[in-house]
């Protein structure tokens, strides 16, 4: 056995780390959370690492998980070692080529991180619903509980796989394994290398399609023949578990740590067990050894790591023989059936394998179904002990669920929430940063320092909120002597640190901590004030439990050492300081270290900031004396106003203060149906500084309205008598328009809503006069002005909203009156997709029905706890909803039918009851002009006469059925929003048919040029030069042009447009595309953070886009053919700016000039070549003489 | 004809240089310009200030949003090495020297004393044949002294001198109190040569939108005149060698440099107007015209008409205006 090699990575990268190395081709595509699983992959092979047979492997990121299977079985049967990685709806999209590669007896391995399956909602987290969805395809089912057994795992899958043929699916529990860092032993090559032997890499080959040796596979089969030819391959299934415990035992020989397929832990006298796969295994494993040896009694576990093919002998073998009860232990759901997947095959291995004696149990245990962890959902020792108090119980609930509180069906247990197993010698950290701060790469750094200098094992677990903007993370991290098995969160700590002062406001840190236990703040007050800043229910126990306070101003520390607003070194260097996990000097030696290892190549003065920070921490860094008293007389905010609505208050406020785990099943919808317009309630609080407006050099333009992400600065034009009660503060002018004389004017900025991102300022044209450094936008800092500015919105929130049809809908300054139907979303400060959003919800949405693709608007769009999309003052405003990532063209396209229908249905019982209704209304409701606003309002006039009309008849089917469907005589406006991602990737082949439609849909795609919600990923929206995930040297070929696709039906509406480089242009396009009684597309430039700019000042680089012709600007319109003119105009002038200056802007092109500058250089001219063949292009369609065919 | 004139220790085949400029920044250039008969290349400046910039740019947006939400722990992938120092700079100097046979001046603007003398050596170790220094930055600072910045300017020289061995220029602003002074202390301190004058970018207002704007006006004719008197006065008070920047578009613009006693002659805006090849069309100008008027060669000339040696050296000295007027010959 060789020497034990030690690293810290988390379990995709263990996964990666050997499957990569193991296979010759890996078929991508991003999917959260195994999207790092890839990115290794792809970084890897540009960075030439090769795999044990001396080659860098394939990487190659495909349209959709469904193309990445079909990439997967392509190259297996020529005869490539191939594997792939996935999760949740990417592996349904796999499941057509699984069956195929089952069926053909092909070796592979697919890597799945675990996740949810959407059903009522979307969820990210892991449980195994995705790959019990896949349990019929014929693979064999591998699951690991640890880091350690995923990097294990993988190469007992390869190798069981090239030896049985059978393909594997490997998995893992995402986010809680997937995510997890942790200290474990790396398997060498040469171990991998003994496990998998040439001879079997060959025999793969020889099985492969070639000219040279012809066959076919793949036939099509009658009748006759198909089902003798499926049980074919019985004896491979047959013979798989024992070939896989052969590969666990060799492997064992190879490195000390021995697995069984069915692996029992526990007493040897054992009378209750429970039956588990994956991560939760672990807790239960250690819970079992706690009561045991504690509590004297007698539990056990079986650890299912071979799950398909299931075999009954050695699982019956696995089974004490004095075992009375065992509770079977699944993560998933599947509604209806008799119990979920695993339970029913222990039902059934138990019943085949007593009948066949196997095992030393003689009778049928008592066997119990519990339902636990799904989406991640917290699976803890207490859990354990309940389960195992249940089935010890005089009458055990079956069926049961353990970690809700289930109060509609009485499904769940009641555990005892401060039952703790963990043992005194493990640490045990929690840390509260924000993510951009750094903490949580601080924390993987520390995790790093301590697995590798000492010999402690460490583990760390980080939880994110759902927000792009603001977001709190929380990092859990233990290190102790024992290998760490505790697969859930830490919640008895002994080190509590809060990173930023904010969070004190309203988040409880102190229950978290064991008596005695160290609490660290960031904080800028000086010592003798900290105590006062710390709310009274912590005070309270703080002195209570004998806390140890901490305190450093880490911003001032941070910034004075050149690093800005990123406190992660100096937070770092406290946690060091003070938690005493490793010697003071020997840490700071470590950290100092891992600076220069991390940073050097990012430069000298990069290593030298943060070195500076090291040193400068120390001295800043103060213990708070604890007086005996509690002093504060205010403690942690409400989450949500009193003024909230009961729903919001009781269930979203409750998810919002991070107790939504407390909340039972009754009090949620039954169908995932929630109310809109809820973010008002979340005060969220993030900016640090908020714009002020000048009312005195406001030009009233809007243009800060109309950039604006989070609908947070919003203006109204208002009588003067409803300023009679205004605050004093409030400010107001007279409106400028000639339209608006008399009425005065108000831009109003929501201070607890806004995110301080700054766009707004930097759109505003208008300059003060006398110093041109002041705009009629100003940022000032929100804490001062958060109390007054509070109370000036909720006054203007009470002005009514002017009356729509006075409103010149095509200037921005007056349109921009007009109240956004989505605001105060999740979206990232200075978000360059959610303007295009609220413009379409200001201008159709109280007529509009949203299909959402998967991806970030979904998720700032939808995500709980709150929802942006909201009403106006009539309750009517977008009606929203995400079905997949791939389906949304189709999906939004279903609406339209379903609006049809309902409309055609509509108009043909107005006609039979037109004699009772009055031929005049009806002939008006028929033939309505509803091309305007102003003719949707008649509209609703008269279908509200029509309803009025048809409440006096008398009730029969056509009445009631008339006025069911009697809203649908109104134009409702569809719109299918989703990210380039989506349009021009896995939902091309959707979006391309809808657009070949007739009918009137209208399609908005945020193109931010990669997959951004998943982290920056490569699309075919990416342009030329660009460096992003999966496209590690710049992307070598240049953007697809989804918008001469689209045009080349002539029956499509086509509009590119940029907000920041011509706002009018943007309004004009929308107005159009929503106007054409057809198909629409409007394809926006959608800056992001994945961009690599400055997000305070993104519409800069949108004018750059535009300026250099890399972004044209453009509408297709086909209503001007039946003019007789060109349906193209370019909006876009020649280029004026050299690409190479808008690329020099942005960190995705220019990293490549300063990581492979001869490469962007070469790119850089190709791009500028592309940019100037594609506007003279452009030019020609839109000069040439239109001939009548488009 | 006899062209060759010496500088920085070099014999050079005839006085004319391409400035630093964005010219050098392609290979390509280089080589032109030797076609068209330069007689050395002056990179464009290394500054370390934007060094130091861009490694906090890339630190920036390499860590700003990693680690912000459960999906995405990053939004850029991390490549093994950034070229963030002056590397690529030291690579061009090596790629520079290795196509062309003229001599390769490096060109270097620091921002610490370690940058200074650090980059120095990496662009002597790279080849570089001599480095010019480009010291400037805009005092702003109410509380300091003229003698500060002065001392600062001779404290760097100090050390890239004692740093190197290859001869280092001084590359200087008009905008000091005493020029003579100053050219005496930086030739005290070890100059190999002073380059007369700096241009720098003067910031224009765009009345349009309200914004300072950055802006570039290439030199004219005119502009000889400001280096022109400074080299007069400077020629024979002064070891180190002299060299005219600014306003060379003619032969004779450069000849007057000559005259007044320029070692070299360096060209830069009339390159960027007129294309590289103008370089020939100066030279053959000067050639033409040393000819025409029977000199032998360039070190005739050279210095001819410095301060020292002219009939009425208080013409370099006048208090321009007024005199001017006196001159001026009443023409009604």
């Amino acid at each position: 056995m060789q020497e034990k090699v030690f690293t810290t990575i988390d379990g995709n990268e263990a996964a990666a780390y050997v499957a990569y190395r193991v296979n010759e081709v890996c078929a991508i595509y991003p999917i959260t959370p195994s999207s790092n699983m890839g990115e290794w992959a792809d970084e890897w092979a540009a960075k030439g690492i090769k795999n044990i047979w001396g080659i860098v492997p394939t990487v190659c990121e495909m349209q959709s998980e469904g193309g990445a299977a079909g990439a997967v079985h392509g190259s297996l049967q020529a005869g490539a070692l191939t594997t792939t990685f996935t999760a949740s709806q990417g592996l349904l999209l796999k499941i057509p080529n699984m069956f195929k590669i089952a069926g053909e007896l092909t070796p592979t391995v697919f890597n799945i991180t675990a996740r949810a399956l959407a059903t009522h909602a979307l969820s990210i987290f892991g449980d195994h619903s995705d790959v019990m969805s896949a349990r019929s395809t014929g693979f064999a089912f591998l699951a690991s509980a640890s880091v350690q057994e995923v990097m294990d795992f993988v190469l007992i899958a390869q190798a069981s796989t090239l030896h049985s043929r059978v393909p594997f699916l490997h998995f893992f529990d995402g986010f809680r394994t997937s995510h997890e860092v942790s200290k474990i032993e790396l398997i060498s090559e040469d171990v991998m290398h003994k496990m998998i032997p040439d001879e079997l890499v060959h025999q793969h080959r020889l099985r492969s399609l070639s000219p040279d040796r012809p066959v076919i596979r793949g036939t099509a089969q009658n009748p006759d023949v198909f089902f003798q030819n499926r049980e074919t391959n019985n004896k491979f299934y047959k013979t798989c578990p024992d070939i896989v415990q052969q590969q666990m035992d060799k492997f064992a020989e190879l490195t000390g740590r021995q697995y069984k397929i069915f692996q029992y832990e526990g007493g040897e006298n054992a009378e209750h067990i429970i039956v588990i796969m994956a991560s939760a295994s672990e807790t239960v494993q250690e819970t079992c050894k706690y009561l045991n040896s504690k509590e004297g009694q007698k539990t056990g576990v079986i650890k299912v790591r071979l799950y398909r093919p299931f075999d009954i002998k050695r699982f019956m073998e696995a089974i004490p023989s004095t075992c009375k009860t065992i509770s079977v232990m699944d993560r998933t759901k599947e509604p209806g059936a008799i119990g979920d997947p695993l339970y029913l095959d222990v039902i059934t291995a138990l019943h085949e394998g007593l009948a066949q004696g196997y095992g030393s149990i003689k009778s049928m245990p008592k066997v119990l179904a519990g339902r636990y962890g799904l989406s991640s959902k917290e699976f803890t020792p207490a859990m354990v002990k309940a389960i195992f108090e249940n089935a010890q119980s005089e009458n055990p609930k079956n069926h049961f669920t353990v970690g809700i509180k289930d109060d509609v069906t009485f499904t769940s247990l009641e555990y005892d929430e401060n039952f703790n197993i963990e043992p005194d010698n493990v640490f045990r950290g929690l840390f509260y940063g924000l993510g951009s701060d750094g903490t949580v790469g601080a924390n993987k750094n520390s995790i790093k320092i301590i697995g590798d200098e000492t010999d402690f094992y460490a583990q760390g677990y980080f939880v994110y909120d759902s927000k792009k903007a603001g977001t709190m993370t929380v990092s859990h991290l233990r290190f102790g002597p024992e290998p760490i098995r505790a697969p859930y969160l830490v919640s008895h700590a002994n080190f509590v640190a809060c990173h930023q002062t904010v969070f004190l406001e309203k988040t409880d840190f102190i229950s978290k901590l064991v008596p005695g236990g160290v609490f660290l703040i960031n904080t800028p007050f000086p010592i003798d004030q900290v105590w006062n800043t710390i709310p009274c229910s912590q005070q309270k126990m703080i002195i209570d439990k004998k806390i140890k306070v901490y305190a450093i101003d880490a911003q001032k520390v941070a910034e004075n050492s050149g690093m800005g607003r990123r406190i992660n070194t100096v937070m770092q260097v406290c946690f060091f300081a003070i938690s005493g996990v490793l010697p003071k000097e020997q840490a700071i030696e470590a950290i100092k270290k891992s600076i220069i290892k991390t940073y050097g190549k990012k430069g000298d003065e990069v290593v030298a900031m943060n070195l500076r920070a090291v040193d400068n921490t120390l001295e800043n860094l103060f213990e708070v004396p604890i007086p005996n008293e509690v002093t504060a007389d205010w403690d942690i905010a409400a989450p949500v106003p009193d003024t909230a609505p009961k729903f919001v208050k009781e269930v979203l406020g409750e998810i919002i203060a991070g107790r939504g785990d407390n909340l039972p099943v009754s009090v949620f919808p039954v169908d995932g149906t929630y109310p809109t317009g809820t973010t008002q309630y979340e005060k969220r609080n993030i900016a640090l500084q908020i714009p002020v407006w000048d009312e005195k050099t406001c030009i009233q333009c809007g243009k800060c309205a109309i950039v604006c992400p989070h609908a947070t600065i919003r203006i109204k034009v208002y009588d003067p008598s409803y300023l009679e009660n205004a605050p004093e503060t409030f400010k107001f002018v007279d409106a400028k328009d000639k339209e608006f004389e008399g009425l005065k004017y108000t831009i109003q900025v929501a201070p607890e809503d806004c995110t301080g991102c700054g766009v707004c300022v930097e759109a505003c044209p208008a300059k003060n006069k006398s110093n041109t450094s002041l705009k009629a936008l100003n940022m000032a800092p929100q804490l001062p002005l958060r109390k007054q500015e509070a109370i000036n919105w909720d006054f203007f929130l009470s002005i009514p909203d002017i009356d729509r049809s006075k409103i010149k809908v095509t200037q921005i300054r007056q349109q921009q009156i007009m109240r956004p139907l989505f605001e105060f979303s999740g979206a990232c400060a200075g978000c360059g997709e959610t303007p295009y959003v609220k413009l379409m919800s200001q201008l159709f949405g109280d007529r509009a029905i949203v299909a959402n693709a998967t991806g970030c608007s979904s998720i700032y769009g939808g995500n709980l706890p709150t929802t942006p999309w909201c009403y106006d003052h009539n309750g009517r405003g977008p009606a929203w909803s995400n079905s997949l990532f791939e389906d949304n063209a189709e999906f939004g396209f279903g609406f339209r039918l379903a609006i049809d229908k309902q409309n055609e249905v509509a108009q043909m019982l107005l006609k039979k009851l037109s004699s009772q209704i009055g031929e005049t209304l009806v002939d008006e409701l028929l033939n309505a002009d509803q091309s305007t606003e102003d003719g949707i309002n008649k509209q609703r006039e008269r279908v509200q006469a029509l309803k009025e009309k048809l409440n006096l008849m008398g009730k029969n089917d056509d009445v009631n059925n008339l006025l069911v469907v009697a809203d649908y005589l109104v134009k409702k406006s569809v719109w299918i929003i989703g990210g380039d991602g989506w349009a021009y990737d896995i939902g091309y082949g959707g979006l391309d048919h809808v657009l070949a439609s007739d009918r009137n849909i209208n399609v908005l795609v945020l193109d931010t040029e990669v997959y951004s919600n998943t982290g920056g990923q490569t699309s075919k929206a990416t342009p030329l030069s660009a460096v992003a995930k999966f496209s590690f040297g710049g992307k070598p070929t240049g953007k697809k042009d989804l918008g001469l696709m689209a045009m080349s039906y002539g029956t499509v509406y086509v509009a590119s447009v940029a907000l920041g480089a011509k706002d009018d242009h943007t309004l004009k396009a929308f107005l159009e595309a929503e106007a054409y009684n057809g198909p629409s597309i409007i394809i926006a430039y959608s800056h992001c953070i994945a961009h690599g700019i400055n997000m305070e000042k993104p519409l800069e680089h949108q004018k750059a886009a535009v300026d250099s012709g890399q972004w044209l600007l453009y509408r297709y319109n086909p209503e001007r053919t039946r003019l007789g003119q060109n349906p193209l105009i370019l909006d876009s002038r020649s280029p004026k700016m050299p690409v190479e200056e808008y690329m020099n802007m942005e960190n995705r092109f220019k990293i490549l000039l300063k990581s492979k500058p001869e490469a962007a250089k070469l790119f850089y001219k190709m791009a500028q070549e592309n940019v100037e063949n594609r506007f003279k292009f452009y030019q020609y369609l839109a000069d040439r003489k239109f001939d009548g065919v488009s | 004809m006899d062209l060759t004139s010496k500088y920085l220790g070099m014999t050079l085949k005839n006085p004319l240089i391409v400035s630093a400029s964005p010219i050098s920044k392609e290979i390509d250039n280089i080589r032109k310009a030797e076609d068209a008969g330069a007689a050395a290349i002056v990179l464009y400046s290394l500054f370390e200030e934007q060094l130091i910039l861009e490694q906090k740019e890339i630190f920036y947006h390499t860590t700003q949003h990693n680690e912000i939400t459960p999906e995405a722990s990053s939004f850029f992938p991390e490549p093994s090495e950034f070229k963030l120092g002056p590397e690529e700079y030291l690579e061009h100097i090596a790629k520079a020297k290795s196509a062309v046979t003229i001599p390769v001046i490096a060109s270097l603007n620091g921002k610490t004393e370690g940058g200074w003398t650090d980059y120095a050596k990496k662009m002597q170790d790279a080849g570089a044949d001599a480095i010019e220094l480009n010291i400037y930055n805009i005092p702003t600072d109410t509380m300091l002294s003229s003698e500060a910045i002065e001392n600062r300017y001779l404290n760097i020289l100090k050390a890239v001198k004692n740093a190197i061995s290859i001869p280092v220029a001084l590359k200087l602003s008009p905008f000091f109190t005493n020029m003579a002074s100053m050219a005496k202390r930086f030739d005290e301190t070890g100059a190999d040569a002073l380059v007369l004058f700096n241009r720098f970018y003067q910031p224009d207002v765009n009345l349009n939108d309200l914004e300072v704007v950055p802006n570039v006006d290439l030199s004219t004719s005119a502009d000889i005149k400001l280096p022109l008197r400074w080299i007069a006065i400077l020629k024979d008070r002064v070891k180190a060698d002299l060299a005219a920047t600014s306003g060379v578009h003619t032969g004779e613009d450069a000849i007057k440099y000559l005259m007044v006693g320029a070692n070299a002659v360096m060209m830069c805006s009339s390159l960027l107007k007129n294309g590289i090849y103008h370089l020939k069309t100066v030279l053959d100008q000067i050639q033409s015209w040393l000819e025409a008027k029977e000199y032998e060669s360039v070190a005739q000339m050279q210095g001819s008409m410095s301060q020292s040696k002219i009939g009425n050296p208080e013409s370099f000295e006048r208090a321009q205006y007024m005199r001017a007027i006196n001159n001026y010959k009443f023409g009604y």
